[in-house]
């Protein structure tokens, strides 16, 4: 079984972030290239589809861990959620800035009109404390329990991702991506399911 | 000291130093083919930019005299960028399909089949379209229902000369149009984003409007496969799915058309579909539209204007409830 010494996986981990920034490289290259016809389309659409990415890969982290037993996969979970966030906040930038032009009353005008826009909202809204409290010291302060109370909001955040992408495909009837990743999130979060509903089957074997 | 003067008293150069008359003359006209060769090259050169600016793709060329009176003077949008950023499902959805899987449309033979409520009902063949009526060129804003808009200069002449041709009888109120539907040369055809084959419609008065263009052409050329060889409509005040494109059928028709968006989704998008800032789809505004090519990062996007700016329509819809006919 791989079980890296902390040294391989510090480069794990260097490896992981250089390549984490490979599609924001990518659609800056071809922005500043011009070689799209229209950049701020695609920037909307490349954020929001990598923050969704991320989003996988996060949730992916402890199911896989649970089946390969690589215990240290847990180690790169803080930074993909992180870039989870980090690809999100550059997807609501856009929204900001390409759409409203920084124009914060209007923005908020649309949040509240538009239940398609008011479901990402919220699940950006939501990613806030997640990222706020991801530092070592946070988790301290706060206690694990609570902690991981708090980060199960990820789990709320997942559904209102997923039928944000939904409404902005259902206009075309182009579901086919949606449901691929709505599929994706559901498996695992079902696997966690699965467990707690096992470990809630067995606790009283084991108390009797 | 003796001057040699010539017998009549008049200095005469060498003969040397005369410049042969045919020299004289050759000059002569070489200046003049330098100047008329200036003023050559500089038209060359208009033309050259002109061509650049109306610069097509390498399709044939297609003949036709601007009219000015239909035509905006917009900035027009780049022959690569109106050619490679479509909505066209046949060939797939993302805007850079058409472009990429086109290439497999056969335009030629093609015929159009005209029928319904018609004294005349015919079938057209693509060369008996293009001759039909005087063509024209006319430069259009194209206003997709996606907030973002073009200027293209398109060719053909208004569908009125086709109404006129077959005569539709008392009962025609609407017409229908019918896009290819061809698997083996459509992939997108496979798909169940929309129901097959494509159908968009107009009410009879609209589809007399003058702006209402049966399009043969564009930029010089005729139509790019991705824009909708060999003949397309043009509704310019109208969003953009509202023009039927590749079209083998034109139906006049008793009843509205059941058109194809409209059956996918009847509260996004609206039998007549004009360009209204006021009437926004569920999911954006339709107040403002950035226009490709031009609206980037450092503005604001453009307000969307009423009948994308073609408020010559407007007594088309003269008591209409517009939000509720959206």
């Amino acid at each position: 079984m791989f079980n890296p010494t902390s040294r391989q996986i510090g480069r794990i981990k260097g490896l992981v972030f250089v390549l984490a920034l490979l599609p924001l490289a990518r659609m800056v290259y071809l922005t500043v290239t011009g070689q799209l016809v229209e950049p701020l389309e695609f920037l909307t659409h490349g954020t929001g589809d990598w923050a969704l990415y991320f989003l996988c890969f996060t949730l992916a982290v402890t199911p896989l861990r649970r089946l390969s037993q690589w215990n240290w996969l847990i180690r790169l979970r803080r930074m993909l959620g992180l870039y989870m966030f980090f690809y999100a906040s550059l997807h609501f930038l856009t929204f900001l800035w390409f759409d409203h032009f920084f124009d914060l009353q209007e923005m908020w005008q649309d949040v509240l009109k538009r239940p398609f826009i008011t479901v990402g909202f919220a699940a950006f809204v939501l990613l806030i404390p997640l990222a706020l409290t991801s530092t070592n010291a946070m988790v301290r302060r706060l206690g694990g329990k609570r902690w991981q109370w708090l980060h199960r909001l990820v789990y709320v955040v997942a559904p209102l991702a997923i039928l944000h992408f939904w409404w902005m495909k259902a206009g075309k009837h182009n579901f086919a991506q949606p449901i691929l990743y709505g599929t994706i999130l559901g498996v695992l979060l079902l696997a966690r399911l699965v467990r707690v509903w096992r470990q809630s089957d067995t606790k009283p074997v084991r108390q009797g | 000291m003796l001057i040699k003067r010539s017998p009549n008293g008049i200095d005469l150069p060498f003969p040397s130093e005369i410049t042969p008359r045919a020299v004289y003359e050759a000059r002569r006209t070489f200046i003049k083919q330098l100047a008329v060769g200036a003023a050559g090259s500089a038209a060359l050169l208009e033309m050259a930019s002109r061509e650049a600016f109306a610069q097509g793709g390498g399709n044939p060329r297609l003949a036709a005299k601007l009219n000015p009176a239909y035509s905006a003077l917009d900035k027009q949008t780049p022959y690569k960028d109106a050619t490679s950023y479509n909505n066209f499902y046949e060939f797939g959805t993302d805007k850079g399909d058409p472009a990429a899987n086109a290439g497999s449309l056969k335009t030629r033979p093609w015929t159009v089949s005209i029928e319904g409520e018609v004294k005349k009902p015919m079938t057209l063949d693509i060369d008996a379209l293009l001759k039909l009526a005087p063509l024209e060129e006319r430069v259009y804003r194209l206003r997709c229902v996606e907030g973002w808009s073009m200027v293209i200069p398109w060719i053909g002449y208004s569908f009125a000369e086709i109404i006129k041709l077959v005569e539709p009888t008392g009962n025609a109120k609407y017409v229908e149009f019918t896009s290819l539907a061809d698997r083996r040369q459509m992939p997108g055809v496979n798909s169940r984003v929309l129901q097959w084959p494509y159908v968009e419609g107009l009410r009879l008065d609209e589809a007399h409007h003058p702006l209402t263009l049966l399009t043969l052409g564009m930029y010089g050329e005729t139509l790019a496969n991705q824009n909708g060889a060999p003949v397309r409509m043009v509704v310019p005040w109208k969003y953009g799915f509202k023009s039927a494109k590749s079209i083998v059928k034109i139906r006049f028709v008793k009843d509205q058309p059941r058109t194809s968006w409209n059956l996918s989704a009847p509260n996004e998008y609206g039998f007549y579909s004009n360009v209204n800032p006021e009437v926004d789809h569920p999911r954006w505004s339709q107040a403002s539209e950035r226009r490709i090519g031009e609206d980037g990062f450092l503005a604001r996007k453009r307000k969307t204007l009423m009948f994308n700016g073609y408020a010559d329509v407007a007594p088309l819809y003269a008591g209409m409830d517009l939000k509720k006919y959206y």
